[in-house]
């Protein structure tokens, strides 16, 4: 191991990324982007849902309920019908995703003290979406159905006990349960994927492609000095990049972050190695920029994406997917990533992640090490 | 930085048997060579004769099937990289970076052949003013016109000052007068020492080497000097024959008696005969005869290119033969 030689390497991989639009966009940019992508465009949370009303009562009853459907945050009452036809309609052309009628009798019965009901009809096309709203609407119209119930008590001169049993929720960890806390984190592990695999599997392969690897292992260069010296620049972009997301996830989306920044740093880092170890043996293998970008993309950025739990959870995959997710770095890596953001868990206790993160380290660095030969065939 | 080639060695390269089979293609078909100190040695064939596989295991970027070589005092196979160290090799592509700059090249190439530090500057200055690039330092390689890359492709590969250097046709796609600066400066780094082992498929080029081989199929057919050559392989004395039309003449005129081989040069035909002197009137007549209009027929010295011909048919019907 020569350092002028690693040196020379390294030197002239930051001039070529200095140098190349493209590389400079995706290391500089594509972070920044994704982050913003994912924090804004990536809710999981229902608000403001778009609601059509068709109030066939039209009495002070019906518009107390319907008032309490847009005052919740879940629901926007967007319009008022006048029949069936425009409230299918507004389902049909998705203007609407629930719309809610009110039975002609409605007040009427209310008066009578009989049970009445409305009706939901909600588009189950996005099943989560209309589970959650069908749990909302429930709920609304249990709070009025209980205060309707209290006031007839009450009326009628009777001593109202208030409800024997309720849940007192305190959520922790996402205290206001924004769907931005829970996805953030996880954007580094794919920012992580893009710089680190896809980057780098094209390093080699370009090298092939443009025949200035026969000149370069014309050289006394070694494997490793010639692996290290490429590797180097995109670790400390990729380290950067960490930093610049994470202070975006901390600062703009206020992420709360309450575990160690050293940990981040270190559990980081070893995710770097990993998916720049896989970049750089895709790229020995495949010699052709094309094939490399695309097995890199396939090996490391939608398995980030899709199983590391980033934005499932890998709770409620079947269970052949989650033994899969076991084989995958950025499983473990995302679960530190949201531990040490949101939880604060204490390093000691990070090791179920931590492990597997540092042995998936060390081989694929052995591997990408010994992948790489100076021969021509 | 380099280390001594072994000092009873006076043989900068030798190869022994050496043999490359890719698959049931055979390469290099058992070579044997031995190429002195200080000389500029040329490999010359056409494309796909051998002459890059050859190039390439002695400087150790293919392993050889079988056989030995020796560059330098190092073996290819179990010291490739003191191999390296002592050689400078381009390769037939352009395979400098062409999003460096001229410099950036240098410094890289400064940095893999670790030139120390404070020989650096001197080394660098020595490669622009040998590539002729002073004051180009700053221009983006891709933008150079072809001999500037070729002369900077080749300053990069010798400004560690290697005792070997390996060129892979330098000179291919190269326009004739940068062709020829560039074989000035082969000339020059010969007369300090280097030992230059240049493969080519020009024939002119060939003549400016001190000694050649050719390759044909994986086979040394030929070595010698330049004019060795031209004398020893020709079997028989070389004709001109300016006649018309050629393309029949060519027909006729290898199945006549006396005439070993025809074949067209330019506008030309060039006959190998036994005895120029009596030849002359005979093809004159015979094609007479079979009715094509004879120019101009004289004797002529032959070429490196009538070399080549005739020895690869040569070979070839020994083949057939043989077949």
């Amino acid at each position: 191991m020569s350092f002028t030689r690693f040196l020379a390497v390294a030197r002239k991989e930051v001039v070529q990324i200095l140098r190349d639009a493209r590389s400079l966009i995706i290391v500089l940019i594509m972070p920044v982007v994704l982050v913003l992508l994912f924090g804004y465009g990536v809710n999981l949370d229902l608000k403001g849902l778009p609601v059509y009303v068709y109030d066939r009562d039209g009495s002070q009853q019906s518009q107390d309920l319907l008032k309490r459907f847009q005052a919740s945050a879940y629901f926007d009452v967007v319009r008022v019908v006048n029949d069936y036809p425009a409230l299918t309609r507004s389902l049909d052309d998705g203007h609407a995703k629930m719309g809610i009628v009110v039975p002609w009798d409605f007040s009427q019965r209310l008066r009578d003290g009989l049970p009445t009901q409305v009706q939901a009809l909600v588009d189950g096309s996005d099943d989560n979406t209309a589970n959650v709203a069908i749990g909302y609407a429930q709920a609304v119209v249990q709070g009025y159905s209980s205060d309707i119930q209290l006031n007839w008590l009450r009326n009628r001169g009777q001593l109202v006990q208030p409800a024997a049993v309720g849940v007192e929720t305190r959520t922790w960890y996402n205290e206001d349960l924004e769907s931005s806390a829970f996805i953030v984190p996880g954007v580094l592990a794919l920012v992580m994927s893009v710089i680190g695999a896809f980057l780098t599997s094209l390093t080699i392969a370009r090298e092939w492609e443009r025949g200035t690897m026969e000149q370069l292992i014309s050289t006394p260069v070694t494997p490793l000095e010639i692996m290290l010296g490429k590797l180097a620049p995109y670790f400390v972009i990729g380290m950067f990049d960490v930093i610049v997301c994470a202070l975006i996830a901390i600062f703009w989306f206020q992420v709360p972050f309450r575990g160690s920044f050293l940990t981040l740093l270190v559990s980081s880092a070893m995710f770097m190695v990993v998916v720049l170890s896989l970049g750089f043996f895709i790229s020995v293998i495949a010699k052709s920029q094309l094939a490399a970008s695309q097995i890199a993309l396939l090996v490391t950025f939608l398995p980030a994406f899709l199983l590391s739990g980033f934005l499932y959870s890998i709770e409620q995959m079947p269970v052949v997917l989650q033994w899969i997710t076991r084989i995958l770095p950025a499983r473990y890596y995302v679960s530190v990533l949201k531990k040490i953001f949101l939880k604060g868990t204490p390093t000691a206790l990070l090791y179920t992640d931590l492990v597997p993160l540092a042995v998936f380290t060390l081989v694929l660095a052995m591997l990408a090490t010994h992948s790489f030969h100076k021969r021509l065939a | 930085m380099l280390r001594e080639p072994m000092p009873e060695d006076n043989n900068s390269v030798v190869i022994e048997n050496l043999v490359k089979r890719f698959g049931d293609f055979v390469a290099v078909d058992h070579i044997n060579l031995e190429i002195r100190k200080g000389e500029v040695f040329g490999f010359l064939g056409p494309n796909g004769a051998g002459k890059s596989t050859t190039i390439r295991m002695l400087c150790g970027l293919l392993r050889p099937t079988s056989g030995r070589a020796r560059v330098a005092g190092y073996d290819v196979g179990r010291e490739p990289e003191s191999v390296r160290q002592n050689i400078g090799y381009m390769s037939q592509k352009f395979s400098l970076y062409n999003d460096l700059k001229v410099i950036e090249n240098i410094r890289l190439f400064a940095g893999l052949y670790s030139v120390p530090a404070d020989k650096l500057s001197e080394r660098i200055e020595w490669t622009l003013e040998m590539a002729n690039l002073k004051g180009q330092e700053n221009l983006i390689t891709g933008t150079l016109p072809g001999g500037w890359k070729q002369r900077l492709a080749l300053g990069c590969a010798v400004l560690h000052k290697p005792p070997v250097i390996f060129l892979d046709e330098p000179t291919s796609g190269v326009d004739p007068i940068s062709r020829r600066q560039f074989w000035d400066l082969i000339h020059q780094m010969a007369e300090e020492g280097v030992t230059v082992f240049v493969t080519t498929h020009y024939m002119e080029e060939a003549e400016y080497c001190n000694r050649l081989a050719l390759i044909f199929r994986g086979k040394i057919v030929a070595l010698g000097t330049p004019s060795e050559l031209k004398q020893k392989s020709m079997k028989g004395e070389l004709l001109l024959v300016e006649c018309e039309p050629l393309g029949s003449a060519v027909e006729v005129l290898q199945s006549a008696p006396d005439v070993i081989d025809a074949a067209v040069f330019g506008n030309a035909l060039h006959l190998v005969v036994r005895d120029a002197a009596a030849a002359i009137p005979q093809v004159q007549k015979y094609l007479s005869d079979h009715s094509i209009k004879v120019g101009h027929i004289e004797k002529i010295r032959p070429s490196l290119e009538d070399v080549f011909v005739s020895l690869t048919t040569a070979h070839d019907s020994e083949k057939e033969r043989t077949a």
